[in-house]
């Protein structure tokens, strides 16, 4: 009944060229040994002559007035040198990247616990820590509004003009009232997930003696960075330079301005050089996290299993500032009902603010909440019809031809039923007598909570799906400069771009598009700054492809340029120099016949291109929801297969499987990076990841009981990756970052509810929900 | 902030007695992190590092005298055989690191509720040897626990060791945290069976202001394996007893709901530990 068939999985590119290192090979990474040997520099190991730490003074409050501020105390702490409110602030005071709400310093009121209210610039962190403390702030406290349906109702406070309500949006989609068969409904709730990323916040901000700042800092947007703080700075941006510092991962939490503006204002008013490092505990309220949503859906199918439609109501905390929020719920409700066709669908979204942490980007991006609402569903339908939960799934599986419940069609390979199928012929892993099986093999781990007794096995599937790039008409665009010139006797290409590696592996992968495109074999990625134009953002799965697009468009001119010249100097030989290419640091002819190597032809000319790349524009949702606002849409399925001892509600994942499009691999092995994070960051959330909010407060702000997985808790990922190709990107590649992260969680969540028939709603599952208390 | 490196027993003692007020440190896990977040800000640190004594262990009088300053890496490796309930607990320590700097004289400075040590010290019937100036004493671990994070010591007073019997039967330890590895305890359990006296040791952890003796579980238990004569026998013990003895341990229990977990999910997997433990050393004792 379900057999995967054959198709193209990944194969090994033909050995065309000398050259190694080009795309669709796994080329290593140059940074890979300096952070597994801990010798990366991080931008937390900056260092300036004569620098000072900076540090902030953060709201106990969720919510307050500013009657006063007195820093009278602080300004005369020992090694201090400046303290800074928003009365100090030399241009706007606001800051955002949708919408500008949120102060750069608190004034008139702090909206959640931990806004920053002041700073402080001392020759000592501690010193600086220890004045920030001494700041005396007069608060009236107000009670805060925690409650995301009281922020609907429009009750309670308004904490930002225009009401609480940041952003509705309601998707109708074919017969508003189409009867069905077989209904199911279910409410799921999904607790805010934290970024987690090795490298807390932290850069160095230099002033240049002239007015204008140098700030060396570990964030996914330069560019977008800079116009945010060359506005809080009153400067034009050209004065304010941003340089990429190492970042220690980023997953989205560093989409919005954490310490930028903090260390820049702190340099230049102080005219010295100044470092802000945040600690976990200030990271956790330093960055944004990941909506905590409730979700209410009905399912209605006909008795064959062919959905009818789909209702569901999607509600996202947004937290005390709109971040990305707007766009988070435009995914939320575009990909509401998962990768399957629907013929009629009603979704409402609703994103509120309330006082509790501000909540933004995170990998998934609106479509992990969703995925574990839709795929909990799908197995209840498929229980409700007695059908199997992967046949299900496969009766409804998009495909090419299908639409979005925006009304956008579905172009191109849409792979949904084959990665299902995937996943579900890939081998089971053993079944041993849980009795006799190692510690580290079953729930609660080296804890020695059960030898085998209680455990119960579950199977669980899921599928889900994303956009890449931007959506709804943002532009969405990258800029690459390339070079090409001969150093040291030998030809290079320089690549240059704004673009931010995050971890992920972008200069790799700009590094292979050059060699693969110039044919050179000495490539240097240059470190990524505003000197070019923006690359937008490290998010949204978008960089290789639209980066990657742009470097590939920089060499092509560059290779052109080459070629014109070869053509002109070495005149066109009967029109044959229209088959001249680059390959092995030469020019060679059709037969591959070296015409002239690169060197003699280069001279002592220096070649550089610098390209824009926009791939095809998005446009904004209509008032019904409908549009085409996503550019490309990547799908992942994955099996999970866990043990659960169901006397204490403890969950050993034993292995997650997964099949993925990816396009194209342009660096197979950062490929299956990419799946494996992505499936460990899934798997937290599924079984032990939650920033516990009570009242506005975060419980739990350190490693020490906000967990994420261990080595003892990620299995081995077992993997297929299809390269299905894309007629509209570069090299056919399909974003890759994303996908891992949607589908992996509502999978170990589907393997828990096999494994103890419980119908479970709260991600994470915490022991209680799976014992009768 | 004063920083004290005393390099003899003696040295260090006479510290504490011109300064009580000294926080002693030993492997730092604890007090380490509790600097790092500016929780406390100590005037004076004692670091017992350098005295070599500390870290000593050797049978004496038919019992174990192990120093205060062993870590858990060489409790497992050096004393496994012989202290195993302990061994176990100190293998759900942290991570490898921790377990190479935690010693369980730290856990008992620390005092905590949750310290991973305690349960199995308490199974096991330890007793504390505190030292000052003015002479030793040895403090039974069950009142050596005052409240959470407060211990017996008079403020001149330093842990030099704990003593304990070298196990005269099966020893268990468990423990309950929401991930595999790298967790503070929701809650922990210890037992120790002694086929000798005929006695049961329990310990909880993590469930009550301090950790805790659930003595009508053990006076349960030892009647229930003495009135069938299951000591000489081997015979398991009916469903009904050993269920009961769950519910007794849970009762013994004080938990509160925290960020960790509720109050009515300890004392459920309290019972269910203390049931699976007991079934394990009553297995190896019969194996025996």
């Amino acid at each position: 009944m379900i057999e995967a068939r054959p198709l193209p999985t990944r194969q090994r590119p033909l050995a065309q060229s000398a050259i190694t290192g080009g795309i669709g090979e796994s080329v290593k990474r140059p940074e890979g040994v300096l952070k597994v040997s801990g010798d990366f520099p991080y931008s937390s190991d900056l260092w300036a002559e004569g620098m000072l730490w900076g540090s902030t003074l953060r709201s106990p409050h969720p919510y307050a007035r500013i009657r006063a501020i007195d820093t009278t105390e602080a300004a005369t702490m020992p090694g201090v040198h400046l303290v800074l409110t928003h009365a100090d602030l030399p241009g706007r005071k606001v800051y955002g990247l949708e919408i500008a709400d949120q102060p750069v310093l608190a004034f008139d009121c702090v909206r959640y616990e931990g806004e920053a209210v002041a700073l402080v610039a001392a020759e000592h962190p501690e010193q600086a820590r220890r004045a920030a403390a001494k700041v005396k702030v007069d608060y009236e406290v107000l009670e805060p509004l925690t409650d995301p349906e009281l922020a609907i109702s429009g009750e309670g406070p308004s904490l930002h003009e225009g009401g609480n309500i940041l952003r509705r949006l309601r998707i109708e989609h074919g017969d508003q009232n189409a009867p069905a068969e077989v209904v199911v409904s279910g409410e799921y709730v999904i607790g805010m997930q934290d970024q987690a990323p090795l490298g807390p916040e932290s850069g160095l901000a230099v002033p240049d003696g002239e007015g204008g700042v140098d700030l060396y800092i570990a964030t996914q947007w330069l560019h977008v960075d800079r116009d945010q703080l060359a506005a809080v700075l009153a400067l034009p941006p050209e004065r304010v330079r941003l340089t990429l510092a190492g970042v220690g991962g980023a997953f989205g939490g560093r989409e919005d301005l954490s310490m930028q503006a903090h260390a820049c204002l702190l340099a230049l008013r102080t005219g010295r050089p100044v470092k802000i490092v945040y600690g976990r505990q200030e990271s956790f309220v330093g960055h944004v996290h990941r909506h905590p949503g409730r979700l209410r859906y009905e399912h209605g199918a006909d008795s064959n299993g062919k959905l009818v439609y789909v209702k569901a109501s999607i509600v996202l905390d947004g937290g005390a500032y709109a971040s990305s929020s707007t766009a988070v719920i435009s995914n939320a409700c575009s990909f509401a009902s998962g990768p399957y066709a629907v013929p009629n669908a009603t979704i409402e979204g609703w994103v509120v603010y309330t006082n509790n942490p501000p909540c933004g980007a995170m990998r998934g991006f609106g479509s992990v909440q969703n995925c574990f609402a839709h795929e909990a569903q799908m197995d209840k339908l498929a229980q409700a019809l007695g059908l199997d939960p992967v046949e299900l799934r496969l009766r409804n599986a998009f495909q090419t031809g299908d639409s979005l419940v925006t009304g956008q069609p579905l172009e191109g390979s849409i792979p949904v039923a084959e990665l299902l199928r995937r996943v579900f012929s890939m081998p089971l892993p053993e079944t041993t007598d849980a009795s006799r099986r190692d510690l580290r093999e079953l729930p609660g781990g080296v804890s020695n909570t059960t030898h085998g007794e209680g455990v119960r096995r579950g199977v669980g599937y899921a599928a889900g799906f994303k956009n890449v790039g931007y959506s709804e008409g943002f532009p969405d665009y990258s800029t690459a400069r390339v070079t090409l010139r001969v150093v040291e006797g030998r030809s290079q290409a320089e690549v240059h771009t704004a673009s931010v590696e995050v971890g992920q592996g972008l200069v790799t992968i700009q590094g292979q598009i050059a060699r693969t495109e110039l044919g050179v074999s000495q490539v240097v990625v240059l470190n990524a700054d505003t000197r070019v134009g923006s690359g937008g953002s490290s998010s949204a799965s978008r960089q290789t492809y639209i980066t990657g697009g742009a470097v590939k468009t920089a060499c092509e001119a560059v290779r052109e340029r080459v070629l014109e010249m070869a053509r002109s100097e070495l005149g066109d030989r009967a029109g044959r120099g229209e088959t001249w290419r680059l390959a092995d640091d030469r020019l060679v002819d059709a037969s591959g016949r070296t015409v002239i190597d690169l060197v003699t032809l280069l001279g002592d000319e220096v070649v550089s291109e610098e390209r824009e790349y926009r791939p095809r524009p998005t446009e904004p949702l209509d008032e019904r929801g409908q549009g085409n606002a996503h550019l490309q849409l990547a799908f992942a399925a994955h099996r999970a297969v866990v043990d659960v001892d169901v006397e204490l509600g403890l969950v050993h994942v034993v292995e997650l499987a997964t099949a993925q499009d990816v396009g194209k691999a342009i660096n197979p092995q950062a490929v299956e990076g990419q799946l494996e994070g992505g499936a460990a960051q899934g798997l937290g959330l599924a079984i032990m990841e939650q920033v516990l909010v009570t009242d506005g407060k975060i419980l739990n702000p350190s490693f020490t009981d906000y967990l994420i997985p261990t080595i003892l808790d990620m299995p081995p990922v077992r993997m297929e990756v299809l390269e299905l190709g894309d007629p509209l990107s570069p090299y056919g590649l399909k974003g890759v970052g994303e996908p891992p992260a949607i589908s992996s969680g509502p999978a170990v969540l589907a393997a828990i509810r096999a494994a103890t028939g419980r119908e479970v709603s709260h991600v994470p599952v915490r022991p209680d929900d799976l014992l009768d208390l | 902030m004063e920083f004290l490196q005393p390099t003899s027993w003696r040295e260090a003692l006479e510290m504490k007695t011109a300064r009580a007020e000294a926080l002693p440190i030993a492997g730092g896990t604890d007090v380490l992190v509790d600097l790092n977040f500016d929780r406390h800000r100590p005037e004076v640190i004692l670091d017992l590092n350098r005295v070599a004594e500390l870290s000593e262990w050797q049978p004496a009088n038919g019992r174990l005298r192990v120093g205060a300053g062993v870590s858990y890496s060489r409790i497992i490796t050096e004393l496994g055989q012989r202290l195993p309930g302990l061994a176990m607990a100190s293998r759900s320590v942290g991570s490898p690191q921790i377990r190479n700097r935690g010693t369980v004289g730290g856990n008992l400075g620390s005092a905590s509720p949750a310290g991973d040590a305690h349960p199995a010290l308490l199974a096991a019937g330890a007793s504390i040897e505190v030292t000052s100036l003015r002479g030793s004493r040895e403090i039974p671990v069950d009142e050596f626990f005052l409240g959470p994070k407060r211990n017996a010591l008079k403020p001149d007073e330093l842990i030099a060791g704990f003593w304990l019997r070298p196990a005269p039967g099966p020893q268990q330890f468990a423990k309950v945290g929401t991930r595999n590895a790298m967790v503070i305890a929701v809650c922990s359990f210890g037992l120790a069976l002694d086929p000798e006296q005929q006695t049961v040791g329990t310990g909880i952890g993590s469930a009550g202001p301090t950790p805790l003796r659930a003595g009508e579980a053990e006076r349960f238990l030892a009647e229930a394996l003495g009135e069938g004569d299951h000591w000489r026998s081997g015979q398991p013990l009916p469903e009904s007893a050993r269920e009961r003895f769950g519910e007794l341990v849970a009762r013994a229990a004080r938990p509160i709901d925290d960020v960790r977990g509720t109050a009515a999910y300890r004392r459920r997997a309290l019972a269910v530990l203390a049931r699976r433990t007991f079934a394990w050393a009553w297995q190896e004792y019969t194996a025996q």
